[in-house]
């Protein structure tokens, strides 16, 4: 035992030290810029040619998601450059002041992304953030197992479904689809309405046979469940692999989002970093981007360039009108309703 | 008798390596998915090419070889001297030693956090090798208490009469008894810190990812089979090692007893 | 080479790095912007919050049973004689821990999913699918799977170290197999039990992905809760006050357990 563990540990650190010849070369010759985003929300390309036509190296690394991002960000440890947040995390980080006004004169490509992305909520002047990947929220359905049309968030409570309802395990995007079953908007604060929104929730439960997070994906394409909660980007994964499954926008209205690409107020690379971001909102490397995530562009021109059937998709780019109806909405900063939402999901889960 | 010995050992084998294979197997899938669409050799290829990749299994070799080296050695004194203590100091040690254990590593991990921040201790390697060592010290502790309390201590007062050191007796004495517990407090040390992704992901500096770190925030989009690759590469490589260790330290033997 | 001092470099660790964070726990947990309150203590009186932490602790309990018994048996044929190569195997029980716990859970659940390989199997051989995961039997299961090795470790490490003299002392003078292991071998190992019981339940109880992707999401285990107020919620108070709960009611009940003589005379678990 001893010795095999002696053997194994210094092979370890034989392998500790190979590696570290591919090490990190500190700075590129034009410096660097310091990127903090979604794990594998980039194509890995991408990063080498900014690098290649600029010099500037791009210091990357990734998160989960939003939450965990800002947990680590607020205590400014360490600074980062750029950052990819969403809508309502984007409204919350302006509200808390650690992002700074851009200046897009020096993001001429800014001019690449369509006028439906400008103006949001979020950002209702456009001052912080440039739009990256956008989505919608909605059902994906198995077409050999629901045989009636869907068009609505009721069927989730069908019980005809019991044991074969995908949730995700969100209580932001659960509560979301109750309010909207029940024809409220979802960034409601009335206490009425959410309660409605946990009761109903509790009596779907016992019909859901996982609140999945990202593995559901896999399991939808397998036919493990009939129905599922899902992003629209997720959605056209599953449809390209598996033909039978179809996503659809209930009629009763839905979320839709957008990330953001956004600097933080205490960037170190500020030159950098303009230059990285007018880099990504070339049409050429945003189609790049679109096509290896999978996620929606919110510039035209790059959508032109992708593949024809990602192009033409009405699960990625649905009909503009969609967008436009009242009740599709988008999260605004959740802060001061996120500990109620946090109690009624931990009764939800606990009802069963 | 022996023959259902064999098969519990195996059985208990084929459970854990189970999830293994499957990982394995899924590292030569013609797809993103773990649907199986065909044989490839796509994803190791991407392994040589993607430089996050490779510097995030430097940083987690380095992290979990250091912590787990310190973490031994603090937490084998720490476990000498608690053996020795008795009453409240003793209880003090051992519930404070419970606390990491305890404590869910996103508390360790957010604690940590402000702590460094407070204390000015660059984020990046520093502040990784920390924490981790942090959270692995207990387990070294146990692992050597059990050891400790076996040990006869007769044998090593027995060595300082006959004119040992206090260090040679340790050395000649103590260690070789205690060195199982030792050595499994490294092994749980090492496992620990390889896998560790929450307190991690707090403590990180910009552009210093782990492994577990860079997988986990895959989640969203679904584990890229690379990592599967990564993982297949590196473990049929410690798995190398110690077959091929084990042939000839068996051949030794038979040599030996040739003579 | 043999004093207490030998403690001092943890202690001074354990005083900047276990302490102090602890410290700061604690105030998050009573001060909310800056003001002493017991707010996030008495929102936790809700029946699913106290639900959800019988239930870990119901949990933890089940699992580290299951572990001791699959392991002791294992960690016993391995120190025994007639086994060749035991380093190598239980090395090889431990190694799988190398591979990344969320790539395994994952691999799990494609495995004993609905549709997944093993009801394929079963399926093929004319039985009955069975549905593994998204309940209490899949959560179990993941935590068995994942700490397993900490049991067998220090089980096998005491058991390794009995002098066999006793033992065959013990049949010289008449006992049974049975009495022997009751009256030599487990207590010559319970050192290696109770580090093993340690190094399971703590864990255990704090989990929060095995719930997730075994349990499918609809079991709700204090690490849940927990986790979720620090990273989704954002409410460090109450996910503060939460882990001090559990803090305090583990260790109380460690220091009950130890007065009555259930464990060492010694307190604490030693």
């Amino acid at each position: 035992m001893k010795r095999t563990v002696k053997r194994l540990l210094s092979l370890v650190a034989v392998g500790a030290m190979g590696f570290s010849m591919v090490g990190c070369s500190s700075e590129g010759e034009n410096g660097k810029v310091v990127v903090y985003n979604w794990g594998d929300y980039i194509d890995p390309e991408v990063n080498d040619l900014f690098t290649q036509e600029t010099g500037i190296k791009v210091v990357y690394s990734d998160y989960a998601n939003n939450e965990e991002m800002y947990a680590s960000v607020e205590p400014g440890n360490v600074s980062y450059d750029v950052i990819f947040p969403s809508d309502y995390m984007i409204e919350k980080m302006i509200n808390n002041d650690m992002l700074q006004k851009l200046d897009f004169s020096k993001i001429p490509n800014y001019a690449n992304i369509d006028e439906q992305f400008k103006n949001l909520p979020y950002d209702p002047n456009n001052e912080y953030s440039i739009p990256y990947m956008w989505g919608t929220m909605g059902i994906v359905y198995n077409k050999t197992m629901v045989t009636e049309p869907v068009d609505s968030w009721d069927i989730l409570w069908d019980s005809k479904y019991d044991d074969q309802i995908f949730m995700y395990d969100s209580e932001r995007d659960s509560i979301m689809v109750a309010l909207k079953k029940l024809g409220y908007s979802m960034n409601t604060r009335d206490k009425a309405q959410l309660e409605e929104a946990k009761q109903l929730l509790i009596e779907q439960a016992p019909l859901v046979l996982a609140y999945v997070g990202d593995e559901g994906k896999n399991k939808m394409i397998n036919g493990e469940a009939a129905l599922m909660l899902a992003w629209s980007g997720d959605a056209m994964v599953m449809l390209q692999e598996n033909p039978d499954l179809a996503y659809v926008i209930p009629k009763e209205g839905s979320n839709w989002f957008v990330d953001g690409m956004v600097m933080s107020k205490d960037a170190a690379n500020v030159e950098q970093a303009y230059q990285y971001m007018n880099f990504l909102c070339r049409p050429d490397i945003a189609a790049k981007n679109a096509e290896y995530i999978g996620y929606s562009t919110p510039i035209s021109a790059a959508r032109e360039l992708l593949p024809e059937e990602i192009k033409n998709s009405e699960v990625a780019y649905p009909d503009p009108s969609i967008l436009k109806k009242d009740n599709m909405e988008m999260f605004n900063d959740p802060s001061d309703i996120i500990s109620l939402y946090s109690s009624i999901w931990t009764e939800v889960k606990a009802s069963n | 008798m022996k023959w259902i010995k064999r098969s519990y050992v195996s059985l208990i084998l084929l459970i854990m390596y189970a999830p293994v294979a499957v990982l394995m197997v899924f590292s030569f899938n013609d797809s993103k998915l773990p649907i199986w669409k065909g044989f490839t050799l796509d994803w190791y290829s991407k392994v040589f090419s993607d430089t996050g990749i490779k510097q995030a299994i430097l940083y987690t070799l380095i992290v979990a070889l250091v912590s787990s080296l310190i973490a031994t050695v603090i937490g084998t004194l720490a476990a000498m001297g608690i053996h020795r203590m008795t009453g409240w100091q003793k209880r003090l040690a051992i519930n404070v030693t419970y606390i990491p254990m305890l404590s869910p590593d996103i508390v360790i991990g957010i604690s940590l956090m402000m702590l460094f921040n407070v204390l000015h201790i660059p984020f990046g390697l520093p502040s990784l090798i920390i924490s981790h060592i942090t959270f692995s010290i207990p387990y070294v502790i146990f692992a050597v208490m059990p050891k400790l309390k076996q040990m006869n201590y007769n044998l090593y007062e027995a060595a300082l009469d006959l004119g040992a050191s206090p260090w040679y007796a340790f050395k000649k004495v103590i260690l070789p008894e205690i060195m199982p517990g030792v050595l499994a407090g490294t092994f749980i040390a090492f496992t620990l810190s390889i896998d560790d992704f929450v307190v991690s992901f707090f403590n990180k500096g910009a552009g210093v990812d782990t492994l577990p770190i860079k997988i986990y925030s895959m989640a969203r989009k679904g584990v890229n089979p690379t990592i599967n690759a990564v993982s297949t590469l590196m473990f049929a490589t410690i798995i190398i090692v110690l077959v091929v260790s084990n042939l000839k330290a068996n051949q030794k033997v038979k040599e030996a007893k040739m003579q | 080479m043999n004093r207490k001092s030998l403690a001092y470099p943890y202690m001074i660790w354990a005083g900047i790095f276990i302490i102090v964070p602890l410290v700061l726990i604690v105030y998050f947990s009573f001060f909310v912007d800056g003001q002493f309150t017991l707010a996030n203590y008495t929102k936790f009186i809700e029946d699913y919050y106290i639900a959800a932490m019988v239930r870990s602790i119901g949990f933890a309990f089940v699992s580290t049973a299951i572990c001791l018994l699959l392991a002791y048996p294992l960690a016993m044929i391995l120190a025994g004689k007639e086994m060749s190569n035991k380093s190598i195997i239980l090395l090889l029980v431990i190694l799988p821990m190398w591979m990344n716990s969320l790539l395994r859970t994952y691999a799990w659940a494609n495995l004993l999913e609905n549709n997944g390989v093993i009801n394929n199997l079963l399926n093929a051989m004319g039985l009955p699918s069975v549905k593994f995961l998204y309940g209490n039997g899949g959560v179990i299961f993941g935590m068995v799977y994942n700490f397993f090795p900490f049991m067998v470790l220090p089980i096998y490490n005491a058991l390794a170290k009995i002098d066999h003299k006793l033992i065959e002392a013990s049949y010289d003078l008449g006992a049974n197999k049975w009495t022997t292991f009751k009256k030599v071998t487990l207590p010559l190992s319970m050192p290696g039990i109770v580090t093993g019981i340690i190094m399971v339940f703590m864990p255990s109880l704090t989990t929060f992905l095995i719930t997730r992707l075994l349990g499918g999401g609809k079991v709700m285990l204090i690490g849940n809760i927990i986790e979720e107020q620090f990273t989704r919620t954002g409410d460090m108070g109450f996910g503060s006050a939460v882990s001090m709960i559990l803090m305090i009611i583990v260790l109380i009940t460690l220091g009950i357990m130890s007065r009555k003589g259930a464990l060492d005379e010694e307190g604490g678990l030693f």
